[in-house]
């Protein structure tokens, strides 16, 4: 449904995008995860027709980003990163205008939109510019999706929502993509990847690695050890000296570690911190930590 | 035990929304305490008031050893303060931004200065000591916009979301920056939407619709709740608020 050859992006001597090459199939839920600076919203923009590559080649929906740029925007909803709905407009006269655009009308589509939507239909004459930050997100998730889209494409949507709207969004995700809609969504929250069907791992305008969460665990090429102590900042200051200690970072209250001996740094070189060892699956966010400091290359 | 934060029935009235309700709860020196709750759960309110820029409307509260009600001022020169939004000016260079926070809190020059340079090569940014703040890397932003928060070596400092949309190497880095200010005696009070870095706290408090529903170690925390993450211990208290946040 997305296919991504060879992309290439650069602002003047920064380079955004660099090779970029994904397929993503007709009905999945396909997450973009890394940090700011990643090259998210360029690849978003790129594939959203509303800026070109400096080379490399993509479709969406079998229509061509660059050629088919007018039908092809048709086919797509876009959810931006920052929220870009008309402020002084109402709820209803936003979802109206965009149902207008398309031409196509809110009774057309109610169905499609009536799970978020009737959430904050009882809001419909407020202001846009009036709504809670849970409330914007429904309302422009509404306007993306109110003309049929067949991809759907979401910017961020959970970025600096709190916990509980951001498990919510997710289930109104788990609900399109049942719908049929394939969608591609962005987010900075590692925890957010085991929801995907597929990942790609992105940071500096590169992809780590692209696969299934689980499949990624998988593949994680060494044995990874947490770590409980008394002291966790000084063992982990003491670690970092080890010279059988590959990577330690804080993870909570606990340190993850690698080893490159792991026989020469028992739980005994750190008896005076109590250090309790136990082998654990990897999470994510450690395959993406493992991943950028280039100790694993997929 | 030395306290450096504590309230007593602290309260916020905007006309008949009771923006914070009755919330008492006290922080000792050296701690980091996690300060978390849903959008609209009352955490900017509260900390606006702890950082003496907002008046309660009832209740009690020192911070710094300095009474909120009173003596407003006084706190804001004992304590720093960083959110993610705004921090550092992006048109002035590296070491003008500490020159210009230091001198605003009265850092006398002549320690301002030798300051800037350990301050710099602690951090590995030596290099960038003439860099324009909009140029450098997001990551780099916030860990320098910590250090300028806690130059003047305040009591206590205030971190509201400090690590939003940083990578998680860059954001182990920004934790273990705040473990080195907090083993110098330095409080840390932080807001945080990523619960995974509630279990870096000593201590968490997690409000709803104003109040504070609980508060104790991480550790403790999941034991009460039954839970094994403090995401599923967030869950089960925000899913009872009844106010919709913004």
């Amino acid at each position: 449904m997305i296919h991504v050859q060879h992309i290439n992006k650069n602002y003047g001597r920064i380079c955004a995008l660099k090779d970029i090459s994904i397929d993503v199939q007709a009905g999945e839920l396909f997450g973009l995860i890394g940090p700011d600076g990643a090259g998210k919203t360029t690849l978003f923009r790129i594939l959203t027709s509303l800026l070109l590559a400096d080379s490399g080649e993509a479709t969406v929906d079998g229509l061509n980003v660059r050629k088919d740029f007018k039908e092809l925007r048709n086919h797509i909803g876009y959810m931006p990163g920052r929220f870009s709905l008309y402020q002084d407009l109402t709820v209803e006269e936003n979802l109206k205008f965009f149902a207008t655009i398309f031409n196509t009308t809110i009774a057309e589509n109610y169905h499609l939109v009536a799970p978020i939507y009737s959430q904050i239909e009882k809001f419909k004459t407020r202001r846009a510019g009036k709504l809670s930050g849970g409330m914007k997100q429904k309302l422009a998730l509404s306007c993306a999706l109110i003309h049929k889209p067949t991809v759907l494409f979401l910017d961020e949507p959970t970025t600096g929502v709190d916990p509980v709207s951001r498990k919510e969004f997710w289930g109104m995700l788990k609900a399109l993509k049942a719908a049929g809609i394939t969608v591609l969504v962005s987010t900075p929250y590692m925890d957010e990847a085991i929801l995907c069907d597929r990942i790609a791992l992105m940071q500096h305008g590169q992809i780590l690695s692209v696969d299934a969460p689980d499949k990624i665990v998988a593949q994680f090429p060494t044995k990874l050890y947490r770590v409980r102590s008394n002291n966790n900042y000084a063992l982990l200051n003491r670690m970092r000296q080890h010279p059988a200690v590959e990577t330690v970072f804080m993870f909570g209250e606990y340190l993850h570690v690698t080893f490159v001996d792991q026989s020469k740094a028992t739980s005994a070189c750190f008896s005076e911190f109590e250090a309790q060892f136990e082998e654990i699956t990897p999470n994510i966010e450690d395959c993406f930590i493992y991943l950028t400091q280039q100790k694993w290359i997929m | 035990m030395d306290y450096v934060i504590e309230t007593k029935d602290l309260t916020k009235r905007f006309g008949n929304f009771t923006a914070v309700d009755n919330i008492s709860f006290a922080v000792g020196r050296g701690e980091i305490f996690g300060f978390l709750g849903a959008n609209g759960a009352g955490k900017t309110t509260a900390m606006r008031m702890l950082c003496g820029l907002s008046r309660p409307t009832s209740g009690q509260g020192f911070v710094a050893g300095y009474d909120i009600f009173r003596q407003q001022e006084k706190i804001k020169r004992n304590i720093g303060y960083m959110s993610q939004k705004f921090s550092l000016y992006e048109d002035l260079q590296v070491w003008e931004n500490m020159r210009l926070f230091g001198g605003i809190y009265g850092v006398k020059d002549s320690v301002i200065f030798s300051k800037i340079d350990e301050t710099l090569e602690k951090l590995g940014l030596s290099s960038e000591r003439n860099t324009l703040v909009k140029a450098l890397p997001l990551g780099w932003k916030q860990k320098l916009a910590f250090s300028v928060a806690i130059f003047h070596e305040p009591q206590i400092v205030f971190l509201d979301e400090p690590t939003g949309g940083v990578d998680p190497v860059t954001r182990r880095q920004f934790w273990e920056l705040i473990y080195e200010a907090a083993s110098r005696g330095i409080t840390i009070f932080v807001t945080t939407h990523y619960m995974d870095e509630a279990e870096y706290c000593h201590r968490v408090s997690i409000m709803v619709d104003g109040r504070i529903e609980a508060l104790d170690t991480p550790h403790n925390l999941r034991q009460q709740f039954q839970a094994t993450t403090m995401d599923e211990v967030f869950h089960r208290l925000a899913r009872k608020a009844q106010r919709q946040g913004e």
